[in-house]
């Protein structure tokens, strides 16, 4: 099974949820207000969305901001770390790679 | 009556009791970190929306935090900057005396549209942690390994757990609570792997036992986690770890081996574990870049470099003092009691005060913790034997053990910049903080050359210069920075 989040009925912390949606590539992924970009595309089951310089792909490794694995491009700001931007209702989020120009993805 | 302004980087344990003690010493303080919340990474806390009503059942030690934040964040003296960050610091011009300038960015992650500060503090206290380790092994850039400091953050801080089936592995006590916050989440940890045999671990904890209770305030702590463990029927297994990580575009499963007392592989002992994720950890690496910048000397330890500092938490650079993770791996008790120290002394209070024995005296054990941990936990000299020709080695530019051997062992000779040109290693865009360790590791094996060979009329290059250190845009960097400059007008000493 991929990631996800706690349900919020059953969470310990008891904790409220407000949805918001942001695109990814142009599709509707559905998060909490709260979440950083990484955590809606992980608990969306998303593991990967960017791809390194020989088209492997690559998601979440620090978590934390120190490894640069995560970058997208939101609202059209390029390399954006995923895991420290909160996720705004309606932000516009692609994915990115630095394959080189002519490398085909794996 | 003009007041001291210490500015405070990292809002962590120690930052946030440097904080405290500053403003108790009299000075006026801003206190910045990066994140949209104070507490760093062991009092993460949840984000505001989710208005948890029981914040505390995720953490140790939440209202004494809780009190402390609040307390610091209310007054009057304190400016608190949160989503703000240190992306460079300014050394004075020679024969000006004082710390650094600081350099600041306010506004969401890496977004275009921050605005820019620098500030003039009288005294500057560094206090922005570690992150952490993780040794390379085949398969480690796969999706759906992270380190376990990445699976802790998400599960305390966002409520995502990484995985249904997940293998905790590496070494250190830090896999204990990771393990813990994936069940508490609902995960199925199938097994928690310690690198180091039994007999290393037992060597390491009890060697002059009757100083343990002092230092380790934080064994209870640990004997909840092992309890909980126990409880969920997780085997905690040592001598043993993950060797590879295998799958097509994401991990799907994971190979177990037996470890020798030198993380040497014992030939046929491996297994195949499926997963759905695994979080790796072999200590932690202090965020230097800041100190370096500030012109702050380090020191050598067998797991690396730390912020050199005095008695009192000063650094070698006049008006800059260091505390929590970054002067050493101790874990935030002890990272409290630096930042206190510290923030009371750079705020301008006398070090000759009373109370300070016991602020001295609890870091220092923390310290002595410390050593006695990573006695316990040592990263074994033969892991490399885990790694093949095609292991990623640097994660950004997916240079490859090969091309670091023949680099290594080239006839460019084994200095750090030849290699990082020949080989792109710790040329990528997180500037070599995942690899760097590794990479001068392995170069100096391979090489057969202690620190690499130097190249002649260069100074020695520092792995840990980063004078960026924190992205910053161009058109962020065009405009001009508002600046506030110090009101302090005291001597530091
Ligand atoms: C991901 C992770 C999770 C951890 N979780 C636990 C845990 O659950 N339990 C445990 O016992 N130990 C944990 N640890 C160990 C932890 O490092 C210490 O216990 C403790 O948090 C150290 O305190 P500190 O104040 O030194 O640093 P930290 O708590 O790391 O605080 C440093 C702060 O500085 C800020 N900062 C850094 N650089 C900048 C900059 N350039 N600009 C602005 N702000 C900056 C960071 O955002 C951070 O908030 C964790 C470590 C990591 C890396
Ligand atoms: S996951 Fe490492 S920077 Fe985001």
């Amino acid at each position: 099974m991929s990631p996800r989040r706690v349900p919020a009925e059953t969470d310990a912390v008891g904790r409220c949820e407000r949805p918001l949606r942001i695109t990814v590539d142009g599709e509707t992924v559905e998060g909490v207000d709260g979440q950083s970009v990484a955590g809606v595309l992980l608990a969306a089951g998303r593991l990967a969305w960017r791809r390194g310089p020989s088209g492997a792909a690559r998601g979440v490794f620090c978590g934390i901001g120190v490894c640069f694995d995560c970058l997208v491009t939101v609202n059209a700001e390029r390399d954006v770390r995923a895991c420290r931007r909160p996720a705004r209702d309606g932000d516009a989020v692609t994915t990115q790679s630095r394959t080189a120009p002519g490398t085909l993805p794996r | 009556m003009t007041r001291r302004h210490v500015a405070v980087i990292g809002a962590g344990p120690a930052g946030l009791a440097a904080a405290e003690a500053a403003l108790g010493a009299g000075a006026r303080v801003t206190l910045i970190d990066s994140e949209e919340q104070p507490g760093g990474q062991y009092h993460r806390m949840l984000p505001e929306p989710y208005a948890a009503t029981h914040p505390e059942r995720l953490q140790h030690g939440w209202n004494a935090f809780d009190r402390r934040r609040r307390r610091v964040l209310a007054h009057p003296r304190c400016a608190w900057w949160p989503r703000t960050a240190v992306w460079a610091l300014e050394r004075p011009d020679p024969g000006t005396p004082g710390p650094p300038r600081v350099h600041l960015l306010r506004g969401p992650a890496d977004g275009g549209g921050r605005s820019r500060h620098v500030l003039e503090p009288g005294a500057l206290v560094l206090a922005v942690g570690a992150h952490d380790r993780v040794l390379p092994f085949p398969g480690w850039e796969l999706p759906g390994v992270f380190t376990a400091g990445a699976a802790q953050a998400l599960a305390k801080g966002e409520r995502v757990v990484v995985g249904d089936r997940v293998v905790v592995a590496g070494t250190g006590p830090f896999l204990l609570p990771v393990a813990g916050s994936l069940l508490e989440a609902g995960s199925r940890v199938l097994e928690v792997l310690e690198a180091n045999p039994a007999a290393t671990v037992a060597r390491g904890w009890l060697r002059r036992p009757w100083e343990l209770p002092a230092q380790a305030a934080k064994l209870p702590e640990l004997v909840e986690y092992a309890a909980d463990l126990a409880g969920h029927r997780v085997p905690y297994r040592t001598g043993r770890t993950v060797i590879e990580a295998r799958g097509a575009d994401q991990v799907e499963e994971v190979v177990i081996a037996r470890l020798r007392a030198d993380w040497s592989v014992v030939p046929g002992s491996e297994r195949t574990v499926p997963v759905d994720a695994l979080c790796v950890t072999h200590g932690f690496s202090p965020r230097l870049e800041l100190a370096v910048a500030a012109g702050c000397a380090l020191r050598a330890v067998s797991s690396g470099e730390f912020v050199a500092v005095d008695r009192d938490q000063r650094t070698s650079c006049p008006g800059v003092y260091a505390a929590g993770e970054i002067t050493g791996i101790a874990g935030a008790q002890a990272a409290r009691a630096e930042g206190a120290l510290a923030g009371w002394v750079a705020g301008g209070g006398d070090s000759r005060l009373p109370a300070l024995l016991a602020l001295r005296r609890s870091r220092d054990q923390g310290r002595a913790f410390a050593r006695r941990l990573a006695r316990a936990h040592p990263i074994g000299g033969q892991w490399p034997g885990w790694l093949r020709p095609r292991t990623v080695i640097c994660r950004c530019e997916e240079t490859d053990y090969d091309a670091l051997r023949r680099a290594a062992t080239g006839q460019a000779g084994a200095d750090p910049r030849v290699i990082r040109l020949r080989t792109r290693a710790g040329l990528g865009p997180c500037q070599a903080r995942v690899c760097g360790p590794t990479v001068a590791e392995l170069t100096e094996r391979l090489s057969g050359e202690a620190a690499g060979r130097q190249v002649q009329g260069l100074p020695a290059a520092s792995p840990h210069r980063r004078p960026i250190a924190q992205p910053i845009r161009l058109g962020e960097l065009a405009a001009p920075p508002e600046r506030i400059p110090n009101s302090d007008t005291e001597e530091w000493s």
